[in-house]
């Protein structure tokens, strides 16, 4: 999720201080339909304009049980919009007597997103498990319209992902390929986009249940000229080191 | 008149940028707003921490002024941003906690005051600015939470709030780890909000420092004071009289004097 707007010009060009601004996520968010379920994955990056205000922020929020949403945009109107789908959700539950399905979320969510389109900046990824569709990826993009596909990709990162995932995505892969897949993802994006970065994490959704997995940034694989981590010199100095340019 | 040259201040630059100005040019200008305000959690607990400059533009409007507010006896608020939002905000929030207490007969929970704040700031859309770092301990354990003006919410291990939230943050980024005493947790809370009065021109004065456990809050108002008054005379002033030399003396009289005509004077 961007703190700011993304392609907005920066509050600190305007002689600002870095951290004013709304807070945006600047986002890498992506969700991804396997055999059996689905996996969705984040990066953790939320900026206010040129300062990133969380570095381990969760952009993968729980609406019930068996539904999880991705968020993008602003982090105020979609933290809103969950909120209330929650709630939606668990009265929802409650008069139906059952668990809600992916659908009925996602529908919520572009409820919202549509009818109050001129007030929200909000670019979600719905993803869930259910007994009559099984694993189902919904994305709700910022005009509050609903695409089902078998994959999706949203925030500021997405850009440097559509050409890679027309090449590499594929039916019917298994759990471990798709965690596997999504984690490769979001790392490249992250490796590219400013306005994502810091650590990634996964929400693993099918029949047996919810499993979340966190990537820390220096487990992440390496691409194009990126270096191996190294230990801060403050490490090295802390560690008793006279001279923290000798290793 | 033509004066000796002795030295002294120059005003001409002043004259020559407000012709300037009026001409279109922009100055530089002061931050609207500048403070330090940091939290974090340890071993049993939180701590809150904060500055206590208040400003006006490039003024210093107060300073020794408190900026950790009062939410519950179990929990409190440091604020950042326009001085009367943060306090009508909190105001507000922690007398709807008190009514909630009174409801229910139990202790306040950090998520409820947070969920008060952030509907409150949503739905204002930015223009009540107020920042805010919300830290307590409830049934639930110990909770820091950042507040910002469109009524986003962070849920974080340490969090720091401001114009001198990057000055703290680097403190909190280099020396933070799990599991602090509640002396190391006061020692680095205070070392934060002095990266911010020494390094942030918003934010300046002194150091206070609220500690929060189960069942025990201690507010350490002015728990350091790194800029004390160093030019007060132990003596205080005192001037001789004809120190000033009168040059001239004029009296107006503000209260015409009244001529009375008719009747007697002391009738009215």
């Amino acid at each position: 999720m961007d703190a700011a707007l993304m392609g907005s010009p920066s509050a600190a060009a305007a002689g600002d201080a870095p951290t004013s601004g709304e807070h945006r996520m600047g986002t890498t968010i992506v969700g991804v339909c396997y055999d059996g379920g689905v996996v969705l994955a984040a990066d953790s990056r939320t900026s206010t304009g040129m300062y990133v205000a969380n570095r381990a922020s969760d952009k993968i929020t729980q609406l019930t049980d068996n539904v999880y949403v991705c968020r993008s945009g602003s982090a105020a109107d979609t933290q809103v919009i969950s909120d209330y789908v929650r709630y939606f959700l668990h009265q929802h539950t409650i008069q139906l007597g059952q668990p809600a399905t992916v659908k009925v979320a996602a529908n919520l969510i572009r409820l919202l997103a549509y009818q109050n389109k001129n007030m929200l900046q909000a670019g979600m990824i719905v993803g869930g498990w259910d007994k009559y569709e099984g694993g189902q990826i919904f994305s709700v993009p910022l005009g509050g319209t609903i695409l089902r596909q078998p994959f999706a990709i949203g925030g500021s990162g997405s850009s440097y992902l559509y050409g890679l995932l027309d090449h590499e995505w594929k039916e019917g892969m298994s759990q471990e390929e798709a965690e596997k897949f999504v984690v490769k993802v979001v790392s490249l994006a992250m490796a590219r986009d400013g306005a994502s970065g810091g650590v990634v994490r996964t929400v693993t959704i099918n029949s047996d249940g919810v499993s979340r997995k966190f990537y820390p940034g220096d487990k992440l694989p390496l691409w194009h000229e990126e270096l191996e981590p190294q230990n801060s010199l403050l490490d090295i100095l802390a560690a008793g080191n006279t001279d923290p340019m000798v290793q | 008149m033509d004066l000796p040259q002795k030295g002294g201040f120059s005003f001409d630059y002043c004259r020559r940028n407000g012709m300037l100005m009026e001409k279109g040019l922009k100055m530089p200008g002061f931050r609207k707003t500048g403070t330090t305000i940091v939290g974090l959690v340890f071993q049993d607990g939180v701590v809150l921490g904060a500055d206590t400059r208040a400003t006006e533009g490039p003024i210093v409007a107060d300073k020794n002024c408190e900026k950790i507010h009062y939410m519950a006896p179990n929990i409190f608020c440091c604020g950042a941003g326009t001085a009367a939002d943060t306090e009508a905000v909190t105001d507000m929030v922690s007398s709807q906690l008190q009514l909630h207490r009174y409801a229910t007969g139990r202790e306040s929970r950090v998520v409820t005051a947070l969920t008060l704040l952030k509907s409150h700031l949503f739905s204002y859309q930015g223009h009540v600015s107020a920042a805010l770092v919300l830290g307590g301990v409830d049934v639930t354990g110990p909770h820091l939470h950042t507040v910002y003006p469109h009524g986003s919410t962070d849920t974080l291990p340490f969090a720091t709030m401001g114009s001198g939230s990057l000055a703290a943050m680097s403190v909190f980024e280099s020396k933070y780890k799990e599991g602090l005493t509640r002396e190391e947790g006061i020692q680095l809370v205070s070392d934060a909000i002095r990266a911010g009065i020494f390094n942030d021109l918003g934010s300046g004065s002194n150091v206070d420092v609220c500690v929060i456990t189960k069942g025990t809050t201690e507010y350490l108002r002015n728990h350091q004071l790194p800029n004390p008054r160093t030019y007060t005379s132990s003596k205080g002033y005192s001037f001789t009289k004809g120190q000033t030399e009168v040059l001239s003396t004029k009296i107006t009289q503000l209260k015409p004097k009244v001529e009375v005509a008719e009747g007697d004077a002391m009738e009215e």
